[in-house]
This record gives structure tokens, C-alpha cells and sequence, in this order.
């Protein structure tokens, strides 16, 4: 087994009177690729917003690296080696490609020139290397996509949370993206990683965590899963395992 | 135009016209050009690069005249100490400012209206505050020496305002090429992005008020020197605060340049409309309304913006968010 870089012990958030997430517990293990589930509203992105700091919990405890991070800022997460990319995509329009990146780079290099031939190898390894110049607000939706995660690695995380990094991908980019993830995974960058693909985040993922209505419903390796009566309910609808003759 | 090159350049020139202009009429002009374009720059490091707003520079340019004449008239301090202090007087209202408001997470129009506040309750404070003098202001006596910063001639009075608009394009320079200024554009690119990347934004956004606001306040210093008056209105009026950021919008908010350019644009408009049409009271504040609408409508990066690829329109911007 290997050793829990993150862990999310029963951590709760409320806004107003709706109960976004309820007491989930989930964990992400060193170097592996663990994939967040659900349907629509679940809460994946709040979850997502709690680890990175974004929102603040009402309720429960968040270790990462065997540290207390729940009431660490942003940035000071970003510092300790959580990145994340956003599903709503949030380029800085006005900048170039290579100028985005150089933002996340300058966390771990303060000379301009570090932190410029950092941002091109990044830019390189996903796939940006001939838009480097590019104003930003002329990419593609699958352009932006790799932007997100090209920034994200700019700071050189030790833990990357993904947020739908797929949506919006055509077949042929998703084919294309799919090895990146998996080569950053070989690094050693450990990857929690939400999406609504499930061909890739079944063949990614080592372990995944089903969310739905805020409340963690299953949990296990890609196949237990897909078999799952409590999962299958969640996305086709109650009595939908019975008619497909599920396993409880 | 990037590049310390064509910064040493533009101040080279700038520095040879007094050597074959000698009308004191132009030169005079040319003091307050530039001490509108030193004043802008404050502006444009927090407002051009940092994306804040702010509606009250008047706030740091005031305290600058402020401290600068008061320490010299009532405390017989030597004019070049109270122009540093000063200067530092104005940063300091800076970060006080910043932190308030930063820490209360205040962005976009609530930052401009209340640091539009600031400047105006300070305005009231200066008018009663029997230390500045209150209604009548202070005066500042004449004194027409090097050593009390004074000058007889109009071409030295040039050349120290020429060097300290040089120091603030060198600073605007230098902040444009540093992880800081990479991490304060970001900030006004994209707050939430720019802390999910490690951006301590409030720091980032405090740092650059303080900076913005000692750029602002030495401009203040200087008009003290050169007008050897100051009073509330002229010290923290909103006319001030209104300079300090159309000029740079008009010449191209971010831009190391733009304050420049904007300043001269916006003043010689000003000066010939007053050639024109007579001086009527607040002609001038029509031709900055005249020249800001033209700017937002066809050059909304500023003039300097009209010659590089950043022009692109904000509504087009927006739709390719979509």
C-alpha cells in the first residue's frame, strides 16, 4: 500500500441551507492517479475548492504530507505543492501562453530568465511548445485546457488536482492529453482528478471515490465501481442496478 | 517601446530641451507635464499593472505637498529631508490604505470609491487642521537656493522633475522584468488563478499600493518646491486623483510609457483649448472627459496599446472567454 499524501477526513461545507459536502473522507495515495466521480451537484468541485483552499470547511480536517492544512491560505497550499486547474477555464487573456506559464513558474524560480526556460519545457511537455507566443485568448478550448495544466505544473506540485482538464475535448484531443496525465504520473506527481470521461479516468485511475448529494457513496479500484449498485442508482436512477442486474 | 535603451533615450532628449528652448511659458509647461506624468505613474503601477483602481492618488500626492511644506514652515527642516520624508509619508498612507482595504477584500469599484473616501476625508482634515494651516494652506518661503531646493531658473526645475520621472520609468522598467511585476499583473489578469499559482495576493497588491503611492506623494513634494504653496483642494482634490489616472489610461495603462505620453497628450490638449477658447473654469476637466471617451472607444489599451498585438478589444476579449 502505498503512502497517503493527502487525506480528507470528514471535512463538511454548507452554503446557506444546502449541504454541498457532507462528511467526505477520501485520500489520495503518493504517485498514483486517484479519479473523483459523480453526477452533476455532487460536490466534486467544492471538494476540489476545500483542498485547495478556496473554501474554508465547516466541519472536518484536511492532512497533506502528514501536515494540517485546513486553515492554510491558497497560496501558501500552492508553496507546499497542491496545484489545481480550474473546470471553469481562467486564463490570463491578456497575457501570452508563455507568459501564463512564467506566473506559475516564478513560484519556485525568482530570476526571470529560470523562470521563462522552466515555463518552455512545461509549455513543450504539454503540448504548447509552438504557441508559446500566442496571446492566450486566441486558444482553443483544448488549448486552454492544456494551459490550465501547463500553469499548474509550472509550479511544480507535488500533488494535482484536475478538474474536468477532459470536457470539452474532442476524441482525438482527449487521445492526445491521456498520455501527458499518465507520464506526469510517472514523475511522480500524485493526481486526484475529476471527470466526466469514463473511458479515461476508468483506464487512468488506480482508485476511485464516488460522489453524489455531498456524500462519499462508494469507493474501490475502477471495476468494483462500475459494478456497484449504489453508483449505478446515482447516475441512471433509482432501481436502474436492478434492471441491469447488478451486483449489491 | 520596451527596453532600458529607449527609456535612457526618451530622458536624453527630454533633458537637451531646455539647451534650445528658453521660454519659461514652455518650460513651465513641461515641469507640469511631467509632474502630471510622475503622478501617473504612481497610478499605473497599481492601477495599469496591479488592475486596481484607485479614484483617491490624491490621498499620497496631498500627504506628499503636505508633510514636505509643513516640516519645512514649522519645523525649519531642510527641504531635501522633507522630501524624502514626505515621500515616505505618502507610502506610508499607501500601505495603510492597502491594507485596509485589501484586507477587507474590497475589489473593482468599491476599491476606487473608497480610496476616493480616503482622499476626501483627508481634504477636510487638511482644511480645519490648524497645522496645515487650515483654510488658508501653507506657504512655503522663497528661498531660491540649491540647498533649499529652490531654483532660479525654470531649467533646473526641469531637470529635477526629468530625473525623478526617469527613477519612476526606471521603477515601472525594472517591475515589468521582476517576479513581482509578473505576479501583480496576474493578480489584475486573475486573482483567483494567480493565488491558486502561489500568488500571495494580498502582499503582491500591498507592495504595489506602497510603491504606487511614493511614486504619487514625490510628485506632491515637487509641486511644493516648485509652487512653494499648497492648500486642500489643490493637495487632495479629486482633481488630482482624476489626473493621475486618465493620464495613464489615455496613454496606455501597463505600459512603462503610457504615463508619459498621456500626460503630454492630455496637457497640450489642455493648453490649446485654453489658447482657444479663453481660460474658462474647468475647461480643462471637458477636454479630459472629450479625450477619455475617444480613448475608451478606439484605443482602449491606451494610446501606447494602439501599437501592439494587446489591442484586443474588450468585448472581443470577453467573447472568447465563452
Amino acid at each position: 500500500m502505498a503512502e497517503t499524501l493527502l487525506a480528507v477526513e470528514g471535512v463538511s461545507r454548507r452554503f446557506g441551507g444546502l449541504l454541498a459536502v457532507h462528511g467526505v473522507s477520501i485520500a489520495a495515495d503518493q504517485g498514483r492517479i486517484t479519479g473523483l466521480i459523480g453526477p452533476n451537484g455532487a460536490g466534486k468541485t467544492t471538494l476540489f475548492g476545500l483542498i485547495s483552499g478556496f473554501i474554508a470547511p465547516n466541519e472536518g480536517a484536511i492532512r497533506y504530507a502528514g501536515e494540517h492544512i485546513t486553515r492554510l491560505p491558497v497560496h501558501e497550499r500552492a508553496r507546499r505543492g497542491i496545484a489545481r486547474t480550474f473546470q471553469i477555464v481562467q486564463p490570463f487573456t491578456g497575457l501570452t501562453v508563455r507568459e501564463n506559464i512564467v506566473v506559475g513558474a516564478h513560484l519556485h524560480h525568482r530570476s526571470r530568465t529560470d523562470a521563462r526556460a522552466a515555463a518552455d519545457a512545461v509549455g513543450r511537455e504539454v503540448g504548447l511548445g509552438g504557441m508559446l507566443d500566442r496571446p492566450a485568448a486566441t486558444l482553443t478550448v483544448a488549448g486552454r485546457k492544456r494551459l490550465e495544466l501547463a500553469r499548474a505544473l509550472a509550479t511544480e506540485p507535488k500533488l494535482l488536482l484536475l478538474d474536468e482538464v477532459l470536457a470539452g475535448l474532442n476524441p482525438t484531443e482527449i487521445r492526445e492529453i491521456v498520455p501527458v496525465i499518465r507520464k506526469l504520473c510517472d514523475r511522480g506527481i500524485t493526481i486526484l482528478m475529476i471527470e466526466h470521461v469514463m473511458q479515461a479516468v476508468m483506464s487512468l485511475s488506480e482508485r476511485i471515490f464516488v460522489l453524489a448529494e455531498g456524500r462519499v457513496i462508494a469507493e474501490g479500484t475502477p471495476g468494483e465501481v462500475a459494478a456497484n449498485r449504489a453508483v449505478i442508482e446515482a447516475y441512471l436512477g433509482h432501481g436502474a442496478a436492478k434492471k441491469l442486474g447488478a451486483q449489491p | 517601446m520596451k527596453g532600458f535603451g529607449t527609456i535612457v533615450l526618451v530622458i536624453a532628449v527630454l533633458a537637451a530641451v531646455p539647451l534650445v528652448v528658453h521660454s519659461n511659458t514652455a518650460l513651465n509647461f513641461l515641469v507640469i507635464m511631467l509632474l502630471t506624468a510622475l503622478a501617473g505613474q504612481g497610478w499605473n503601477i497599481l492601477g495599469g499593472y496591479g488592475g486596481q483602481y484607485s479614484f483617491g492618488h490624491a490621498a499620497f500626492f496631498g500627504t506628499g505637498a503636505y508633510v514636505t511644506a509643513i516640516l519645512q514652515v514649522r519645523y525649519g527642516v531642510n527641504a531635501w529631508p522633507g522630501f524624502a520624508v514626505g515621500t515616505a509619508a505618502g507610502a506610508l498612507v499607501g500601505a495603510v490604505i492597502g491594507a485596509l482595504t485589501f484586507r477587507a477584500g474590497l475589489r473593482g469599484s468599491y476599491f476606487a470609491l473608497v480610496t476616493l473616501a480616503f482622499a476626501e476625508v483627508l481634504r477636510i482634515l487638511a482644511s480645519v487642521a490648524p497645522i496645515a494651516g487650515a483654510g488658508v494652506g501653507t506657504l512655503v518661503k522663497l528661498d531660491l537656493h540649491a540647498s533649499a531646493l529652490q531654483f532660479e531658473s525654470r531649467a533646473a526645475f526641469y531637470w529635477v522633475i526629468l530625473a525623478l520621472v526617469a527613477a519612476s520609468l526606471a521603477i515601472a522598467h525594472a517591475i515589468e522584468r521582476s517576479r513581482f511585476g509578473a505576479w501583480l499583473i496576474a493578480v489584475r489578469e486573475n486573482e483567483d488563478a494567480a493565488r491558486a499559482l502561489g500568488v500571495d495576493a494580498f502582499k503582491v497588491k500591498l507592495g504595489a499600493m506602497t510603491i504606487s503611492a511614493a511614486i504619487t506623494a514625490a510628485a506632491g513634494c515637487f509641486y511644493v518646491q516648485y509652487f512653494l504653496f499648497v492648500d486642500s483642494g489643490i493637495a487632495y482634490g479629486t482633481r488630482m486623483s482624476i489626473e493621475a489616472l486618465l493620464t495613464p489610461i489615455i496613454g496606455g495603462a501597463g505600459t512603462v510609457f503610457g504615463p508619459l505620453v498621456g500626460a503630454l497628450v492630455v496637457k497640450a490638449l489642455g493648453e490649446g483649448a485654453t489658447f482657444v477658447a479663453g481660460d474658462a473654469p474647468g475647461l480643462n476637466l471637458i477636454v479630459y472627459g472629450c479625450v477619455l471617451v475617444l480613448v475608451i472607444a478606439f484605443a482602449p489599451r491606451g494610446l501606447i496599446g494602439l501599437f501592439s498585438w494587446r489591442r484586443v478589444p474588450a468585448g472581443k476579449r470577453e467573447a472568447a472567454h465563452g
